[in-house]
């Protein structure tokens, strides 16, 4: 995700300091979205860069305030308004282990799998705890809050009903009576010849 | 014995010789009060077999089931009956709503049964009914509710009372997600009381609400997964 647009939404809001800035965004995201400080101060360096945040003259204390600038808020506006692209090469590595897992020999996938699903339903159990812990008299901040433990939670739900429907796959391929197991590996994939589909007849209907 | 409900090696065989069905083998297992246990595992896998052992719903073959310390085969039938009546708060997964009863008097008849005035009956019943969101349902007939709605009504039943031993079998499947999840909450509140709960489900994140989740696969208990205590997850934390 774009921390440089989450700081930039903050100081939409009002001009903040860098401190001010980390505390904001971690009462809106919980203990899910760790940013230190330092983080927070490279950031906003780029967004001075790129003339979307202005500094003030340092007070006192030597702090900078931060303010907005009008391309800033333009900068805002777009990304509140543009989608975020569901990742083109996000490498999965539970999905990656489990390919190689299915093609090893030796390998009790099942193992493998059950493995995972304990892993992924623990902190599934966690994150409801987390949840469960806030107080449900709730103000925007704690909503927001809840909702990025919820994003947590549904995320690790789709992962075990993927890990369920894999099982569920391997079962089937194991039970069926042709499981192909024993050919050899050379042998030419006979069944993987492309099917007509219904679109080329629509096509050819068209013609 | 911390168990509340607990399970001794118990194995349910149903029918006999080459047309037995194994639906649970060998399971032990052990619920405490205040503790909620999820159960997951695919269709067959034997979930609604251990559920209704649990309830004295059904005998094991093998193995023992005690509720409360008390083995339920020591239990004459009228016993079994008072325990279930008393103990046992039992959602099913069909619902198993009296068509003839509206929705108030399906919640109040396990109290009934269980000798309450017809008016504290009533009372309860509203109060439960109203904790799963249905005030104006109160007086219509099951036919006349939505899925999610008898649904509910179900789990309304099921946690009337003072039951100590909460049993459900998928509860949330004919809701939607929040209504799911406030379902769950519910449940939880009444584990957190001092009820042990037993609930099983096909949904990841409703078992997510559980202390303990046990996965069972073809009748056997084959893993089981646990949750840390709030303050140590916030002790972890990098803050
Ligand atoms: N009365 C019965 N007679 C014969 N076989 C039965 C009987 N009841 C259940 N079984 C079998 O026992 C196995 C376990 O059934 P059970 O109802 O416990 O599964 P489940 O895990 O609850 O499935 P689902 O998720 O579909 O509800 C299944 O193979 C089922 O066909
Ligand atoms: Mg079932």
């Amino acid at each position: 995700m774009s921390v440089k647009h989450a700081l930039l939404s903050l100081l939409a809001q009002e001009p903040m300091y860098g401190y001010q800035l980390r505390a904001e965004f971690e009462s809106r995201t919980g203990a899910t979205w760790p940013l230190n400080i330092g983080q927070v101060y490279t950031t906003l360096g780029r967004l001075e860069r790129d003339g979307l945040v202005a500094a003030d003259e340092p007070g006192a204390d030597g702090q900078h305030h931060y303010r907005i600038t009008d391309d800033g808020r333009t900068a805002v506006l777009d990304w509140f308004a543009t989608p975020v692209a569901r990742d083109q090469a996000r490498r999965d590595e539970v999905a990656m282990k489990f390919a190689f897992a299915v093609t090893s020999p030796g390998v009790d996938v099942g193992a493998v799998l059950q493995a995972q699903r304990r892993a992924t339903m623990k902190a599934l159990q966690d994150y409801t705890r987390l949840k469960r812990s806030g107080d449900p008299a709730e103000g925007r901040e704690e909503l927001s809050w809840s909702l990025v433990v919820d994003s947590l939670i549904f995320a690790a739900e789709a992962e075990i009903r993927w890990l369920d429907h894999c099982e569920a796959r391997v079962r089937r391929y194991a039970a069926a009576p042709a499981a192909p197991a024993a050919a050899p590996a050379a042998a030419p994939p006979a069944t993987r010849a492309k099917p007509a589909t219904g679109a080329e007849h629509a096509e050819e209907a068209a013609r | 014995m911390s168990g509340y409900l607990t399970f001794e090696r118990v194995t349910r065989v149903h029918g006999q010789g080459a047309a037995s069905v194994t639906a649970l083998r060998a399971a032990s297992l052990s619920v405490a009060r205040g503790e909620l246990v999820a159960v997951m595992g695919p269709s067959g896998s034997g979930k609604s077999t251990l559920l209704t052992l649990a309830g004295g719903l059904d005998r094991p073959t093998e193995g023992t089931v005690r509720v409360d310390g008390v083995d339920l085969r020591s239990l004459t039938r009228s016993g079994l009956a008072e325990v279930r009546r008393t103990k046992v708060g039992y959602v099913f997964q069909g619902f198993n709503l009296i068509p003839s009863l509206t929705a108030a008097e399906n919640v109040a008849l396990p109290l009934e049964l269980d000798g309450l005035g017809g008016r504290e009956s009533r009372r309860l019943a509203q109060e439960a009914l109203a904790e799963v969101g249905l005030v104006d349902e109160a007086a219509r007939f099951p036919d006349d509710l939505s899925g999610g709605q008898q649904q509910r009504v179900a789990i309304a039943r099921g946690v009337v009372g003072d039951r100590r031993l909460l049993l459900a079998d998928e509860p949330t499947g004919a809701l939607d997600s929040q209504t799911g999840e406030d379902v769950m909450r519910l449940i939880r509140e009444r584990c957190d009381a001092g009820a042990a709960g037993m609930v099983v489900t096909h949904d990841a994140r409703h078992a997510a609400w559980a202390d303990r989740v046990l996965f069972i696969r073809d009748g056997m208990v084959v893993d089981e997964s646990a949750s840390e205590p709030v303050d140590v997850l916030l002790a972890g934390d990098a803050r």
